[in-house]
This record gives C-alpha cells, structure tokens and sequence, in this order.
C-alpha cells in the first residue's frame, strides 16, 4: 500500500480504524495490527478458515463470506468467526454402502431440513446447499456429491441452519461414497499397477537410475511428445 | 474489471485471437516451438530470479555451511531457538506417541494414516488446523503414468529432464513407480477423480510433460485430496490424535544421535510441551511465506518452513535450497489477488500466454521456471507487458480460448475455482484473459532423504514439499500432489516400521542447540533474531513501531 492510499474507516469488533481502501478484511485486520492465528489460512479462497460475518452500514442484513476475498467498506462493522462447532461421526468408508440407509445412520440431521435456503444463501462459494441437502435426503449420492463439490467447509451454512445440520460433513460424506463406490474405475490403472507389481519396469529404471546425465539428457531431449 | 487502458490492450489479445486459435486446432499445444537446450539455459540465466545477483549467498553455520542457499533461507537459518532447552524436564514428556507427524497438509495426513493402518499410534501436530496447508490450495492435478501409451519410464524422463537431471535419481524412481497406486489408494479412500464416460481417468497435459497424465478433480485437485484424508484423519481416533495451533518449534535428539521427540508451543494458550516419540516426520511444507526477493507468492500463510529449520539446527543436511519455483501465472490483477495462483491446467486447457500486442511468445508448456523467465524476458527486456493501475507489469493468459477450443461451458466445468475467483472481483475469464506474472509458489529444495524418507538422522524422516531431491531445481506441475502421497506413504510406514521393532532410547539431549547458536553468536548475530517463525508479519511499520516490535525478527506469536 502506497502513503497516498486512500483510508476508509471500519469497525473490527466494533472498534474504529482506519484502513487502505481496496483492502480485504484479512489485509485489513493486520494493517490494524492484529497478529492473526484463526480466521485466516490460505488467503486464496481454498481453505475455509476465514469464514466471517459483517454488516454494510445502512443495511440491516448480516451477511457472510471469506475474509480473504471480500473488500472492506467504509463502515463497515466485521468479525472474524474462530471455530464452528461441530460434530462428525466416525465410520469406516470400506463398510459402507452408497445409498439412503449410511445418511440416515450417519446423518439423521438432514432430514430436519425446512428447505428455508438459508444456507444456499450464505455460501460464499454460491454452492447451492439446499439442494444437495435434498439430494442426501433421497439417497441421490451422486448429485449431492456433485452440487457440493466445491465446497471450501467454512461452516457459514452450518452457522445459520435453523434445522442445525452440518451440512458440509455430510456433503464431504457423499464425496467420499462417490469417489469410491459411484465412480467408474479405470482399467488402465488397475492393469499398470500389476505391471509395476510384477516388476516390469524395475530393471529399465534401475538402468536409467545408473545413467549418466549427458546419455540421459539425450534420451530426454529426442523422446517423442504426444500429446494430440 | 479491466480499466479503459487495459482493455485497449485486450483489443489487440481479440484481434490476433482467431489466427491463434486456428493454429491450436492444427497443432494441439505445439502452438510455438518449444524451447532447446541451449535457449532454455539463456533464459535461466538472464531472467530467472534465482539467476540474479544476491539471489544466493553462503551460508555460515550449520551442515552445509559454505554452500550457496538462498539468501532468505540463509538468513533464516542463521537464528537462535525460540526455548533454553534447560528449562524442560525431559522425564516426564507431556506426550507420548509412536510416530510424530509434523503438519497437516496431505504429506503429514497420509502419513499419520499410513502409520496407523500399519498398527502405531500417531501424534499429528499442526500450528492452524487439519489440512490448513499448500496442499489444499493445489488446483491443476496430480501426474500418475497409468495410460496405455505411458509408462513410469516417460514419467521418470519427464521429472528428470524438468529438474535438469539434478534429481535425486533413487527418490524419482520412487515416485513414478508409486504412482499408479497412490491414485488407486485415493482412489479407495474416496477421492473424486475426473473420469471419462467409461471410467477411465481424464488426463490432461502439464508442463514438460510428454504424454496427458494429469489427473485432477476439477480445479480443486489439492482440496479434492487433501478433505479426503483430513475425513479418515477424523475416523482414526484410536490410532491418531492430533493436536491444532501447535506448533513443533525443536526436535529432540538423544545421546546416540537418534530423533526421539520434539518441543511443542500452543500459539493459544502459549504453553510447551514435551513430546517423546520413536519416530519423527517432518511435513512442514515450504518457505513461500519468506517472500523471497519481495515476490508474491501462492502459498497458504503457515508456509515459513518451520520444518527445515529445526531439522537444519539438528543436523539433516539439506539438498537444493538454493533453488526456487516461480509459478509462471500468479495473477497481478486486480491488486486484492495480487500472487495468486493461476493453475497450470488453464494453459493445460489452451489458453496461451500472448504479450501487450496479443502476440504468442513461448510455448505455453514450458517447464515452469523456463516458462516463468520467458515471461519476466517478455516484460523486463522486450517490454512487451501490460502495466497495470499501481505498476506491476504482466502478461496475457488468453482464458476465452478454452471454450473456443473445447467447446462452450468447459471453464465453467474444469475451471470453476477459477472462474468464481475472478468473478467476485467482476473479471469474466470466458470473455476476457487474465493478466499474471511469476509468483513464488514452491520450494524445489529441503531435507535430504533416502527412499523411505529417512534423514541422516536416525528416527527422522521428511514427507512432501520439506524433502530436497526429487524435484531436482525445478518441479513439474503434478508431481508435488503426487510426491505428498509417494513418500506421505513412505515415510509414514517406515517411521511405523522402526517403532514397531522398538527403539532403545538413549538420553534426551538437546546439546546441539547450544552448539548450534554458539555458531551463531560468532557472527555477531542479535539475540533478537529467532525462528522458526511460525507465522508471517504482515503488521506495518508504523503499528510495530508502537507495539515496540520494530527489531525482533521472527512474529510475536
């Protein structure tokens, strides 16, 4: 930031101070000088550490987002969330089954869902909660696990669920179902890894283990790239 | 959006945009002629930062004392402990575990569940929570040679040639020959991979690759994996306990010269903690939170390499650290995502680097540091970039060519972090390109290992980013994702391994860090300069002035 930043005021936890405009919240935090430790993490919108909460001054509605990725305003009063409690259950993914029947074990909650939306609307990641949600309550594995499929686990939609669910573990749940029992398998990949168990290329790596650099930097630069 | 100036520029990017794109139709990716030995060393040495004059220094104490590191590295390597080891009781350790694991990300996760299905109990420490790390951020894929026209062969030249046959040839073997299986063992855990119709895996092309061997779960590949394994981290209780906002800030060594713990610190509640163990992984991840030579850099807040400070101070050596990865695309604009990493999959997908006139000037598949010096070549010397509001220069990255090459929606299937990333700041990569420049993104070098990820102390091994060697001075995109299983697993089995055939313990002793900062003191070194540092300092000058911070180095944590 430049000394001819132009300062926008902001209240961190209700206390005034003044910041370089075209801040994020987080960039914000620490020009006021906090040292940061929760409520932040990757900085890029990866991570879900920095789940935050704010008003707009004017506006009456609290809403929710990154603290890495939303710009300050003037007036603007925020607060960053430390933890969201929660709790997940324990299971073994190898004895499970894709279906209805794990959800209601695993996850009885998310059949309390009202379907209000609330929590597609406060999904920084505009994932549309609700509905996986409902996906999970019809057993639709593969479409909950797609529509939540980006999510960062911020916790902002378990924060205002009315029907107090945790949505973002049952949707890391049905990622994991999919991943091992919906997805197709590959049979290349099952074929190559006998391969490589029956040793078929142990000798030819050993001999490129042993190669000295100038016959190897040949071998690099005259293999053929395919790549159509 | 791009200010009126800018989008003059873009005008030029559309106009030569149709040309470029009959050519990608012709060609595939060979849109520009790849680079030969000889130009690729030109432009290291002209225009890679690492190229630069006190970009290395020799470092003073230590293992590799005399060796050219990187000058930041240095610097932080020549530091005292945070702790007088004399105030700890070493005979009543406040934890004791098996197996040690240092970090969270996904080195240290598949690790510490390696450990446990092997039968140990674990201690995973981390100084933010599970899987706050580098590899949750990775968007472009992770390399595994499981197609029919590929093999671990091709895989193992690839990686050679990327690192410029530096490598630690023991340990490449290692991970392309694991790598069909680490996929498969993702796989099984529930990691979603994108798949063709028929179930066999979607791959894509990366830098200096010579075949399509990127696997990838849309532009999320490090979160795919990393939640994944963060979830069954959760679903070992019995085997695994973990411990967040801690922070290992030493090992201890005993009198026989064997790691068999490590002093904790809880950045909360402020409180050390002995910890004794049999064996020690080091998962610590990178350094891009030094921001070497004042770059941006993509990585996640934590990365201050902790890790290769105590294990330096103990007495690993280590193997490449004078060498570092610049992403070619971090984004320069706009100014709040400044750094930010722009994967490699978007280049993957078609999108080519164009200059200030929209004019193709690199083969868009490069290995990333002859990529990225071709870039700074483009702005620096040919002054072909494009300034941005507060004088940062980039380049192009010709996004609207993905949907034109593969068909309208495809940014929007395979990109989406991408995509929303961009769109919250009202930038449309569809339409318009992005503009980037190199950003500091990964650490080619770290601790020596072997390959079962073992130090040249017994008992301590290295997983992920902090191990030195396989990557050799340049890592291809892929091959870190795959290395953080290869040798996660390793280094979690064989640390399982050597505690299951038991330890004979020797004295704790922690003399070494008295040897080490005696080292220190000699070159005059203040008392005041400590590490590991924990957590970056992004406080002004003007607050630590009144926090009376202004000379400590390290954070107050």
């Amino acid at each position: 930031m430049s000394e001819e930043q132009k300062m926008i005021k902001v209240l961190i936890m209700g206390e005034a101070y003044d910041v370089p405009e075209g801040s994020t919240i987080i960039m914000a935090m620490e020009y006021a000088g906090f040292q940061m430790k929760r409520g932040v993490g990757c900085r890029e919108g990866f991570c879900g550490a920095c789940a935050t909460v704010y008003r707009e001054k004017g506006d009456y509605k609290l809403k929710g987002g990154l603290a890495c990725q939303t710009v300050v305003k003037e007036g603007m009063i925020l607060a960053q969330i430390p933890f969201v409690p929660a709790e997940k259950p324990v299971y073994d993914i190898k004895e499970l089954t894709p279906d209805i029947d794990t959800i209601k074990v695993l996850f009885p909650t998310v059949f309390r869902c009202v379907a209000c939306n609330t929590c597609t609307k406060a999904c920084p990641q505009e994932i549309k909660v609700m509905d996986y949600v409902q996906a999970l309550k019809r057993g639709d594995i593969a479409r909950a696990a797609d529509l939540s499929f980006d999510c960062i686990r911020c916790g902002l939609c378990a924060l205002r669920c009315p029907a107090e669910i945790v949505q973002y573990n049952a949707a890391t749940l049905a990622q994991r179902l999919y991943g091992r029992y919906l997805n197709k398998k590959s049979p290349e990949l099952e074929e190559r890894i006998i391969e490589i168990e029956n040793g078929k290329y142990e000798k030819d790596l050993d001999e490129l283990v042993e190669m000295p650099r100038e016959e190897l930097s040949k071998r690099y630069y005259s293999r053929e790239i395919k790549l159509k | 959006m791009y200010p009126d100036y800018m989008m003059k520029s873009i005008e030029l990017v559309e106009k030569t945009r149709p040309k470029r794109l009959e050519l990608a139709k012709k060609l595939g990716k060979q849109v520009f002629p790849a680079m030969s030995e000889s130009e690729r060393q030109a432009v290291l040495d002209n225009f890679h930062p690492d190229y630069k004059k006190d970009a290395r220094r020799k470092i003073r104490v230590g293992v590799n004392k005399g060796e050219l590191l990187t000058t930041e590295v240095a610097d932080l390597l020549e530091s005292y402990s945070r702790i007088d080891p004399a105030i700890f009781d070493f005979n009543n350790p406040d934890h004791e575990t098996d197996v040690l694991v240092i970090g969270a990300g996904s080195a240290g996760m598949a690790a510490a569940i390696t450990a446990g299905i092997n039968g140990s109990n674990v201690l995973l420490a981390t100084k933010l929570r599970l899987g706050d790390s580098n590899s949750m951020m990775a968007q472009g894929g992770i390399q595994a040679a499981d197609q029919k026209d590929d093999s671990p062969i091709l895989h193992y030249l690839d990686v050679m040639g990327g690192g410029h046959f530096d490598n630690k040839p023991d340990l490449v073997k290692a991970l392309v020959n694991d790598g069909p299986v680490a996929i498969k063992w993702l796989e099984e855990l529930g990691v979603m991979f994108d798949k063709n119709q028929d179930g066999s895996m979607l791959v894509i092309a990366g830098g200096g690759t010579s075949r399509k061997r990127m696997h990838s779960t849309r532009d999320y590949t490090g979160a795919g994996i990393c939640r994944v394994l963060r979830d069954e981290v959760y679903n070992m209780p019995d085997k695994i306990k973990y411990l967040e906002f801690t922070s290992i800030i030493e090992l201890i060594l005993d009198d026989k010269g064997q790691a068999v713990g490590a002093i904790g610190y809880h950045l909360e509640t402020k409180q050390y903690m002995v910890i004794k163990a049999s064996s020690v992984i080091i998962a610590t991840g990178g350094f891009g939170r030094l921001h070497v030579r004042g770059f941006e850099t993509t990585n996640h807040y934590g990365a201050t390499a902790d890790g290769l400070v105590i294990a330096y101070r103990a007495g690993a050596n280590l193997l490449f650290m004078d060498s570092v990865q610049y992403h070619p695309t971090g984004a320069v604009f706009p100014e709040q995502i400044l750094g930010f990493l722009c994967t490699e999959k978007i280049r993957s997908m078609g999108a080519q680097p164009v200059n200030h006139d929209g004019e193709l000037f690199v083969y868009p598949l490069e290995p990333r540091d002859i990529e990225a010096a071709a870039f700074i070549r483009e702005c620096t010397e040919r002054k072909k970039g494009v300034k941005t509001p507060t004088g940062k220069v980039g380049i192009w990255l010709d996004s609207p060519l993905i949907d034109l090459i593969n068909g309208e929606g495809a940014i929007q299937k395979n990109l989406p972090a991408m995509l929303r990333q961009f769109k919250r700041f009202d930038i449309d990569i569809v339409k318009y390109p992005m503009l980037v420049y190199p950003t500091l993104h990964y650490q080619n070098g770290g601790v020596e290992v072997d390959d079962k990820g073992e130090t040249k102390i017994p008992g301590l091994y290295v997983a992920g980013e902090a191990i030195g060697g396989i990557h050799g001075r340049n890592r291809l995109m892929g091959n870190s994702q795959l290395d953080l299983i290869v040798f996660g697993r390793r280094s979690g089995f064989w640390a399982s391994e050597r505690a299951k055939k038991g330890v004979q313990f020797g004295k704790m002793n922690m003399q070494y860090v008295y040897d080490f900062e005696n080292e220190v003191a000699k070159l005059d070194i203040p008392r005041k300069k400590i590490a590991p540092i924990v957590l970056p300092d992004y406080i002004p000058d003007h607050v630590k002035f009144k926090q009376k911070t202004t000379e400590y180095f390290g954070t107050l944590i």
